[in-house]
């Protein structure tokens, strides 16, 4: 019956006696022609992105299949808490249950989101949910770019790290604009169990340099399934050239998960 | 969607009463176990209480929620982070609004129908007799489980006070536009929350005010350091700070803010902080202060064109508003159901789940010092919880059971408290959600 998720909050100190601010939140969206009662999909993004990084493609193409698109951007100098607060008052703030997905770090405040609002579904694409995993991956991957932020310098994230190829035209220079990855990323406190008990899609790719297979394999395994895989494709999956394909498939899971529409 | 032969009977289905925020949650959060739910709602919209349209809401104009908006909210559904404070119960009612939205609850309640009669129909299923609001027709359905959220603040309880007056009486239920004060002598009686809310819109309006009330309590403001009082009261609580140093503490600071009210005429409490239900009202001791407000005692009867006080005084006010408190009602069920004693007072286990019928939960039945929804919401889940797990698993439920009789009554219901009707269901909110966490703990994998 332990399936390593920490059980209900139900005593909320943190949110009682020192709630997380209001801010100005970046909301980016999509919304299709006409209202096929299809849930919204809310975007999250990981370090380093915005929400700049769904508007691209993907946010675009899941508008073109029927259903009303939204990605968030990271207040800035949020921590992992204010993050997820965000997430969570923009599903809130839609009309109906919101399916949460994130990439790399973001699939961790969705993780962690999915403990606090009881989304339609979620997916973690390429999710960063062991940050100490994740830093080794990144350390040997982009040693000159990493190691200064463990020291309160800037993140700086490379093609090499992201692309499996060479990067799109322009995406580097709106990479990691301020970010500085936030120590609670390393903390391996345990995850909530989703309320709600939405079913929970991992996708990634077994070529990713950031999130590697075995990471891919646990995180699928901690809400009991298989990671679904697209060999080929760097870490950066909504960027790459052959962004339609994961894409699609996560909206052909989405449609597979949830037969009536909307409910 | 039943295989049933009867179309009375709802087979697995649970029934609720209410579409509250109680009945809401309790909603939402059994069909998140897999329940199908049949919802009667009296009315013709969601919201209840908080519904200023229907005929039974006790709110009125000037109505803002005394608990913070973080102590208030639902724990999955927050509200908007750029809404003030303390807000308005017209946000309060466009907060529920939306959560009915959100989640579609609207497809299960039937509207405009009312729960006339809720009976056993034996092996834990219950009959439920519904019928349209005012209508003749009605129907009877068989239920797997019943779960009641037909609120506890819209029965006006009013004091018997002997002798005749000639001018105007109603009870605060019936007060909803300050307009009604203008101009007027006014007599408030009551010193909870809403007489002392309306005690101060009295004096905004009224040409004099006069507040009666039977005790001193303890008005708390509502922010403290800059800070709403509430969210300054459970860092305290989050320190474990013990009761006794709390209760110090909290005249320390009720003195140094505040001051001393019985300086303005007002009784010293007759009890220790911590043991009445939080009265939360930063301009009344403003408008006492002003003269605007004059504290009263008791009324002790009415003679003709005036009031007699317990101190012997007469006053002659125009308009006499009786905030004095709502009864529990719950006249479709036998009060043996509930336990109830001859007060009509229920005994229920966590206030919620009925002693000798399993199938049966009341939400929302409690006096918290916070705000309700939170307690309303972690409720439904215990009691969906509790009906899956009895159905699919009835020796576990049986030990649940078990366990739950041995837990100490005072763990979970504050006993120190005014003894007066106003605290049959006062909790202490960490306290109460405390005790309902380690039921769920005991429940643990139930989905």
């Amino acid at each position: 019956m332990s399936t390593g998720f920490a059980g209900p909050e139900l005593v909320r100190f943190a949110d009682w006696t020192d709630p997380v601010p209001p801010a100005a939140r970046e909301v980016v969206s999509r919304l299709p022609d006409d209202d096929r009662e299809n849930p919204p999909l809310l975007f999250v993004p990981g370090l380093g992105h915005g929400a700049w990084a769904f508007a691209e493609h993907w946010l675009g193409h899941a508008a073109g299949r029927g259903f009303p698109a939204y990605a968030v951007s990271p207040r800035p100098g949020g921590d992992l808490r204010a993050r997820v607060h965000d997430v969570v008052q923009v599903a809130a703030s839609l009309p109906r249950r919101t399916v949460l997905l994130g990439h790399g770090v973001g699939a961790l405040v969705v993780a962690r989101a999915l403990g606090r609002y009881p989304a339609r579904a979620a997916v973690l694409v390429a999710p960063v949910l062991d940050g100490w995993a994740a830093l080794g991956s990144a350390v040997r991957a982009n040693p000159s770019g990493t190691l200064p932020a463990l020291f309160g310098g800037r993140l700086r994230l490379s093609a090499r790290q992201l692309f499996a190829g060479a990067a799109p035209e322009g995406v580097l220079d709106r990479l990691g604009a301020g970010s500085r990855p936030r120590p609670e990323l390393l903390t391996r406190a345990a995850l909530p169990r989703p309320v709600g008990a939405p079913p929970v899609l991992v996708a990634g790719s077994p070529d990713d340099r950031v999130v590697r297979r075995p990471a891919l394999d646990r995180a699928a395994a901690r809400y009991g399934g298989a990671p679904l895989l697209f060999p080929g494709m760097g870490h950066d999956l909504m960027l790459e050239t052959g962004w339609t394909e994961p894409i699609d498939a996560i909206l052909d899971w989405l449609a597979k998960e949830l037969p009536a529409p909307g409910l | 969607m039943h295989d049933t032969p009867d179309p009375g009977d709802r087979g697995d289905a649970v029934c609720v009463v209410g579409a509250g925020a109680s009945g809401l949650a309790a909603i939402k959060n059994l069909r998140e176990l897999g329940f199908a739910v049949d919802c009667y709602e009296r009315e013709t919209s969601v919201g209840g209480a908080w519904n200023w349209r229907h005929d039974r809401s006790p709110v009125y104009a000037g109505t803002h929620l005394i608990s913070s908006r973080p102590l208030t909210e639902f724990p999955d559904f927050p509200m908007p982070d750029t809404w003030p404070d303390y807000p308005h119960h017209r946000q309060v009612l466009d907060y529920l609004e939306r959560y009915a939205k959100h989640f579609r609850l609207g497809d299960d309640i039937w509207f405009g129908m009312e729960v006339s009669s809720v009976e056993p129909a034996g092996d834990g299923r219950w009959d439920v007799t519904i019928r349209s609001t005012g209508g003749e027709s009605s129907r009877v359905q068989r239920y797997a489980a019943v779960v009641v959220a037909n609120g506890h603040n819209w029965s006006p309880l009013t004091p018997s006070i002997p002798g005749e007056f000639t001018g105007e009486v109603m009870h605060a239920g019936a007060y909803k536009d300050p307009a009604r004060l203008r101009g007027r002598k006014v007599l408030v009686v009551g010193g909870g929350n809403t007489g002392c809310d309306i005690a101060v819109e009295a004096a905004q309006q009224a040409t004099r005010v006069w507040h009666s009330t039977r005790r001193g309590y303890w008005y708390a403001p509502k922010y403290l350091f800059g800070r709403p009082a509430d969210q300054v009261n459970d860092r305290l609580l989050r320190w474990r700070v013990p009761l006794r140093l709390r209760q110090w503490l909290y005249r320390r600071v009720l003195r140094l803010t505040t001051g001393d009210l019985t300086r303005y005429g007002l009784p010293e409490p007759d009890h220790r902080p911590y043991e009445s239900h939080p009265v939360v009202n930063s301009q009344l001791p403003y408008y006492l202060g002003h003269g605007r407000i004059e504290p009263v005692p008791d009324v002790a009867r009415y003679d003709g064109a005036g009031v007699v006080l317990t101190d012997g005084s007469r006053i002659e006010p125009d308009l006499v508003i009786t905030a004095t408190g709502y009864r529990p009602r719950f006249d479709f069920l036998a009060p043996e159901l509930l336990e109830a004693d001859e007060d009509g007072r229920p005994d229920l286990h966590l206030h919620a789940f009925a002693r000798r019928h399993p199938t049966l939960a009341v939400i929302g039945l409690l006096q918290p010092d916070a705000g309700l929804f939170p307690l309303a919401h972690w409720q439904s889940v215990a009691v969906a919880r509790w009906l899956r797990l009895r159905a699919t698993d009835p020796a576990r439920a049986a030990a649940v059971q078990q366990k739950e009789s041995a837990r100490p009554l005072e763990s979970w219901s504050r006993r120190r408290v005014v003894p007066s009707q106003r605290h049959w269901f006062e909790v202490d909110h960490v306290a109460y959600l405390r005790a309902v966490e380690g039921l769920l703990s005991e429940m643990e994998g139930v989905r």
